[in-house]
């Protein structure tokens, strides 16, 4: 047999959640994924597929610039008012747009970054973000944001968890879950 | 003389966390006490490989390297 034949579903993924009661269960992992910039959405990616690998409970709260990453990748301006709407014009919404924080240069500099991951192998951030969804990570929109921008559930991609605030974050790192802010 | 395994997954050319990724997904397919053979070519993984089997408490049986190409041997808890 090799790995082929194993069909990449969520049956097949680690599940986090169904460790004996007698074994040590690994610590939780709590993101807050604040930032839109393509390098920090990459490591937030990275972190959150491998805690998923590593079947620690992992949760991310996405806020903030991090929920424009959430907003699915077909959708091009978001919001109720000219505001919010003009927000979106300015900063293209969805994971496969995000823009480097520094060497941006209209584009080039995320077009280099991807044209090298692929060159050398490395995941992109959907492909791990993909990833660690199957593998029970949970993504978590704030609500605030949301009303703020005035994105929609229907905006966000498929399976996130229901949007929260600030305390309910909290109540995961007061339960053994390690905080991280990116 | 390596001993035979239940599964053989090929990570080589993948980078980090991609052979971990592959090999949680992979194990998944096994049952307890079968054994999954990795290659990868990420020397990072060495070590990786070792930090995975203690959190996860997937045994690694056998790790060794041969031209540049790690394999290891874990076996599902």
């Amino acid at each position: 047999m090799t790995v082929a034949d194993v069909p990449v579903t969520p049956e097949t993924m680690p599940q986090p959640a169904a460790a004996p009661a007698d074994e040590k269960q690994p610590k939780g992992l709590a993101i807050i994924c604040y930032s839109g910039d393509l390098e920090k959405t990459w490591a937030a990616m990275i972190l959150a597929s491998t805690a998923g690998a590593m079947a620690m409970p992992t949760k991310v709260f996405v806020t903030f610039w991090g929920l424009q990453t959430f907003v699915r990748d077909d959708v091009r301006i978001t919001g109720e008012n000219w505001m919010q709407k003009m927000m979106s014009f300015m900063q293209r919404p969805g994971i496969s747009h995000r823009k480097l924080s520094k060497m941006n240069f209209l584009g080039m500099g995320p077009w280099m970054m991807r044209k090298l991951a692929s060159q050398y192998n490395v995941a992109s951030p959907k492909e791990l973000l993909e990833m660690a969804a199957a593998m029970g990570v949970e993504f978590i929109p704030c609500q605030m944001t949301m009303n703020m921008f005035g994105i929609r559930r229907e905006d966000l991609i498929e399976g996130m968890g229901e949007p929260v605030g600030a305390a309910t974050y909290l109540s995961y790192v007061g339960e053994d879950y390690s905080p991280l802010f990116i | 003389m390596t001993t035979a395994t239940d599964l053989q997954l090929d990570a080589r050319g993948l980078n980090c966390p991609m052979p971990i990724v592959k090999t949680a997904q992979a194990i998944k397919g096994l049952a307890s006490g079968q054994t999954l053979e990795v290659l990868a070519t990420d020397p990072g993984s060495t070590k990786d490989f070792e930090a995975w089997s203690k959190t996860t408490g997937n045994l690694l049986v056998e790790q060794s390297v041969d031209g540049g190409v790690f394999r290891f041997v874990l076996r599902r808890k």
